[in-house]
């Protein structure tokens, strides 16, 4: 049994005063073209505070451009981004920890020459204090500044069961610690949304299973928007979902009601395949608890 | 949750050493291993401690050493004051400079300016004159780490090339203020009284010309890379480490890329026009042909030598660029080469030297041996562990 199922262990330490979620994430209309090509038209999706929103739809539906846009890396031809009631423009990305959004890559994307420590402190760049002279002549703020740091990334370390690896350079770890250890550098930085792309990428059943714990357990302090295609997950740890084909958004819901809509089966399953078997395998999982892969 | 404690498998010798090449000479930032170490919790107190160790390491070698020593040392302490900026920009923040020479010319026509006074008068006190040729290379390096900063790879090669090559046309321009081709002639600062009657208590060796600048240099050298290394092991080394590792994810943390790039850009500069005040001071001339490209491209190998990113390795590096040349030049000369052939060995060597680095160590010295270190460290851990479970 792999560490991420442990609830966050201690919880007088943790730095992160237990909030309640209050900022809301909206998109509304948005169109995105790159070059002529249509990725994205008229798709609305709202994050409510608190809550975990996935984005499905087959390979190819703009999941991952409408993602780019939530958080200012794809700028939208038309429609409009609010986030906490201000609407966002020209959204910088290196701005964006800044608005408390934290958002992990697909893939890993960690720090190769930084010790998996090193990696999460970077994470908590927001929170850092000291400035570059103090830096500069090493005054004890620099030195208190860095251990605020390090007790701050620890945590984060320890809630994924990780901690084990500070030391550890992330090149030398097995993929699913790492995709751990870069979700303990998005959570770090003490989001108020937090959006995960693929999370569940190259992950077993089991850890699948735990990254569903844990994904449930943070969203008692932030939303968190999630693109995903193992439906399982899906399914089981969102509170709503918005599937998108070709561009366009085909459904919206609760998970029950976007398994119930025949346009969703219709875009995931075309119509030369068993659908009956197959829609099962769609729906059949909220319930499953043993972790078994069914669908394929 | 065994699993995450105790890492096992067969490629765990290596686990915890860094697997690329460029991050292996990189120590973490303050503590961020969480080893144990009997050196002072507080970096300045740390730092400090190491300072004043190397201080009195520097006085013994400069007193037990001849004059003509005492002048290669003068020479070791520009190269490495320049490198050490370098290896700051090149190793920590990944941002390749062909344009430090460029830099330390900079310092080195400042502080020749500011010696250049009329006879009887006196110039400003010589620190002031070597922070001014620091400042005045700070300020054209972030103008030029603005442009650095949008480019990358051979373009940011190519621009930094141009800096290598035109700024030591415009003193070739200006010749009146720069003197033109043949440079403007430096006057050395005398040494002050205190420094001949601190050599006397010291070692009683004749406190000559030559160990003033030796000192000057050397003292120059270490606060330099105090001040580096209170960079390196800060928030500061490490988030430049971030955005040359990783700029997309660097830039989700909340780092502001340029900021960083041009940031780094600037203080590598710094040091390279502190370089160029003590190159000045030392050489006694400060002229375009003192600063080719060759000078920009031997600070590059130097750090490259040294290991990517290390102070250590930079004056490793630096060392080796002193002294392998006359090293080589004398036992060619020991070996019945006639004068001409002797010195042609020196520059074959040293690319003999480079070659061999990058074939066996392309880590760099520092890094190879940081990386070795690692491996056995490990290694012993694992052969710890092993023990105890077979007992157990």
């Amino acid at each position: 049994m792999g560490p991420l199922a442990q609830p966050p262990p201690h919880p007088g330490s943790q730095p992160h005063e237990h909030r309640t979620p209050t900022s809301r994430l909206e998109l509304s209309g948005i169109s995105v073209a790159f070059g002529g090509v249509t990725a994205l038209s008229d798709v609305s999706l709202t994050v409510e505070p608190g809550q975990v929103h996935g984005l499905i739809g087959p390979n190819g539906a703009g999941k991952t451009t409408l993602f780019n846009v939530a958080c200012g890396l794809v700028r939208p031809s038309a429609g409009t981004i609010t986030w906490r009631g201000e609407q966002l423009r020209r959204l910088q990305p290196s701005k964006l920890t800044r608005l408390g959004i934290a958002r992990t890559l697909q893939g890993v994307g960690l720090f190769p020459g930084l010790t998996v420590l090193e990696n999460v402190m970077v994470g908590a760049h927001r929170h850092a204090k000291a400035g570059f002279f103090s830096a500069l002549v090493a005054l004890p703020a620099s030195d208190a500044d860095e251990r605020r740091l390090r007790e701050r990334a620890g945590a984060a370390l320890a809630e994924l069961g990780a901690e084990g690896y500070a030391g550890r350079y992330p090149g030398s770890l097995p993929y699913p610690v790492q995709k751990r250890v870069a979700l303990a550098r998005a959570l770090v930085a003490e989001p108020d949304l937090l959006l995960l792309d693929e999370p569940a990428s190259g992950l077993s059943e089991d850890e699948m299973h735990e990254l569903g714990d844990l994904i449930r357990s943070v969203c008692t302090r932030m939303s968190v928007l999630l693109v995903e295609h193992h439906m399982d997950l899906v399914m089981r740890v969102c509170d709503r979902i918005t599937v998108l084909d070709s561009g366009k958004q085909i459904a919206a819901g609760t998970p029950a009601e976007v398994q119930a809509d025949p346009a969703v089966t219709e875009a995931y399953l075309g119509d030369d395949v068993d659908v009956e078997a197959d829609a099962a395998a769609l729906t059949g999982h909220p319930t499953r608890t043993d972790g078994g892969r069914t669908h394929g | 949750m065994t699993d995450s404690q105790t890492p096992s498998g067969a490629g765990a010798a290596t686990d915890e050493a860094p697997v690329t090449a460029t991050a292996a000479a990189n120590a973490p930032s303050a503590q961020a291993t969480g080893g144990r170490s009997f050196l002072p919790k507080s970096t300045l107190l740390r730092h400090l401690l190491v300072l004043v160790v190397c201080a009195v390491g520097a006085v013994i070698l400069l007193e037990s050493t001849s004059p003509f020593r005492n002048s290669q040392f003068a020479t070791l302490s520009y190269y490495a004051i320049a490198a050490g900026g370098l290896t700051l920009l090149t190793g920590l923040n990944g941002q390749i400079s062909l344009g430090h020479g460029a830099l330390m010319a900079v310092g080195a026509y400042t502080t020749a300016l500011m010696l250049d006074v009329e006879r009887g008068e006196d110039p400003l006190p010589l620190p002031l004159i070597l922070l001014l040729a620091a400042l005045a290379a700070t300020v054209v390096g972030a103008i030029v780490g603005v442009a650095a900063a949008r480019l990358h790879g051979p373009y940011l090669a190519g621009a930094t090339l141009a800096l290598a090559v035109g700024l030591p046309g415009l003193a070739i321009y200006f010749h009146d203020t720069f003197g033109g081709e043949q440079g403007m002639t430096v006057r050395a600062p005398r040494a002050p009284e205190w420094f001949t009657s601190f050599i006397d208590t010291v070692s009683g060796n004749p406190a000559s010309g030559t160990k003033w600048l030796a000192y000057v240099g050397v003292v120059c050298l270490l606060i330099t890379y105090f001040f580096l290394a209170n960079l390196v092991r800060s928030r500061i080394g490490r988030t430049w480490r971030a955005v040359r590792d990783q700029d997309v994810a660097a830039e989700l943390a909340g780092i502001n890329l340029g900021t960083w790039r041009v940031l780094a850009f600037t203080v590598s500069a710094c040091a390279a026009g502190l370089a160029g005040g003590v190159l000045a001071i030392v050489v006694r001339l400060a002229a375009p042909s003192g600063f080719t490209l060759v000078l920009s491209l031997s600070l590059l190998t130097a750090i490259v030598l040294g290991g990517l990113g290390s102070l250590l390795g930079a004056l490793l590096g630096s060392a080796l660029l002193v002294f392998l040349p006359p090293f080589v030049t004398d036992l060619g000369t020991e070996w019945g080469l006639n004068s001409t052939e002797a010195a042609q060995l020196a520059p074959f060597v040293y690319g003999v030297v480079l070659v061999a680095a990058m074939l066996f160590a392309p880590a760099g010295f520092v890094g190879t041996i940081r990386m070795r270190w690692l491996t056995m460290r490990a290694k012993r851990a694992m052969a710890a562990s092993a023990g105890s479970t077979s007992r157990g």
